[in-house]
């Protein structure tokens, strides 16, 4: 068996108004030192499959049909050997 | 599907007009037990389909496309009308049938998404009929400004590129949000940080709708706050007159 994770997040320069809002409210309780917030998606598939390649390429298409909108997303894969 | 919640109102909204609505569930779709083919119309209600998760109406479109989209294309290839309200517009988005503006793309070129404020916004907003292609709102006079409630956290709608926006900017806009002199303005008039002040759009052919705010909300007078107006449903109106015309 393979976990994947797929890390999703804002495209930069797509303007992340959870993030704004965490700054502010971080500031509020006085942690001034928060400059920037960005918030990111993580999914972990548990995946039926032993070929790396085949479960990266597999987990590729997830997020082009339906897991990440290009205009705005972006994403990264991880693949991991589970025991 | 699970979590579409306007079906009714606007289910009532078809009714009065005349016409013979019917409720369609995916599943009779993907099933086989009702065809596209037997519709004029398709009209994708607002709600929080799937409950918004991944992105609102993603999994919707993700669905639709999976086990549907050879019908739905050759549906609107002839002429027949698709409309999303909400929810609806944000899976047609999903969909890549809107903008579309180079016929439908495999791929979104468009994102219905967080709105600037972080907020849910749910109240009225004031929307410009421009000119545009859209061929199934031509019984509403360009410019006339109609009060109809917008309600949802993901409306801001902003494109693949500067140049795709420009151009969907320029040529399929259906209604902006205005202020009460029929300006375009920030929020709250624009209550979401739309790219353009953009509420909807059409596809390239005009026979494709999406709009976030809710025609089915403002029906009837007494659904309005004033207890005068009810600007949505001309939208209807201009669906039920569009298909009448041409079949």
């Amino acid at each position: 068996m393979l976990r994947a994770r797929i890390e999703i997040k804002l495209k930069k320069g797509v303007v992340d108004p959870e993030g704004k809002n965490i700054v502010k409210a971080l500031h509020l309780l006085h942690f001034n030192e928060v400059k920037e917030a960005g918030v990111a998606k993580v999914i972990e598939l548990l995946l039926d499959e032993e070929d790396v390649d085949r479960a990266k390429e597999r987990a590729e298409e997830m997020c082009k049909k339906l897991l990440a909108n290009p205009v705005i997303n972006e994403y990264s894969i991880s693949i991991e050997h589970v025991h | 599907m699970e979590g579409t919640n306007c079906e009714y109102e606007s289910y009532l909204a078809f009714k009065e007009l005349g016409t013979s609505p019917e409720y369609v569930h995916i599943k009779e779709l993907e099933k086989g037990k009702k065809k596209i083919d037997d519709y004029h119309c398709i009209f994708l209600p607002g709600g929080f389909s799937a409950g918004d998760y991944i992105r609102a109406g993603a999994i919707f479109a993700a669905r639709l496309k999976a086990n549907l989209l050879r019908e739905l294309k050759k549906f609107v290839e002839n002429g027949y009308v698709m409309a999303g309200i909400c929810n609806g517009f944000q899976i047609l988005i999903e969909m890549g049938f809107l903008p579309a503006l180079n016929g439908i793309s495999d791929e979104p070129e468009a994102c219905l998404a967080t709105n600037d404020s972080c907020r849910f916004e749910c109240r009225p907003t004031l929307i410009r009929h421009e000119k545009s292609e859209c061929k199934i709102t031509r019984n509403i006079p360009y410019g006339k400004i109609s009060m109809i409630p917008v309600a949802h956290a993901e409306g801001k709608i902003v494109f693949k590129d500067e140049e795709y926006a420009e151009e969907v900017n320029e040529k399929q806009v259906v209604f902006r949000y205005v202020d009460d002199k029929g300006n375009l303005a920030g929020y709250p008039w624009n209550p979401n940080g739309s790219y353009g002040n953009i509420a909807g759009i059409c596809n390239d052919e005009g026979n494709i709708l999406g709009m976030m705010p809710h025609p089915e909300r403002a029906f009837h007078e007494w659904q309005q706050p004033d207890w005068k107006s009810n600007d949505g449903k001309e939208i209807f109106e201009g669906i039920v007159k569009y298909i009448e015309e041409k079949w």
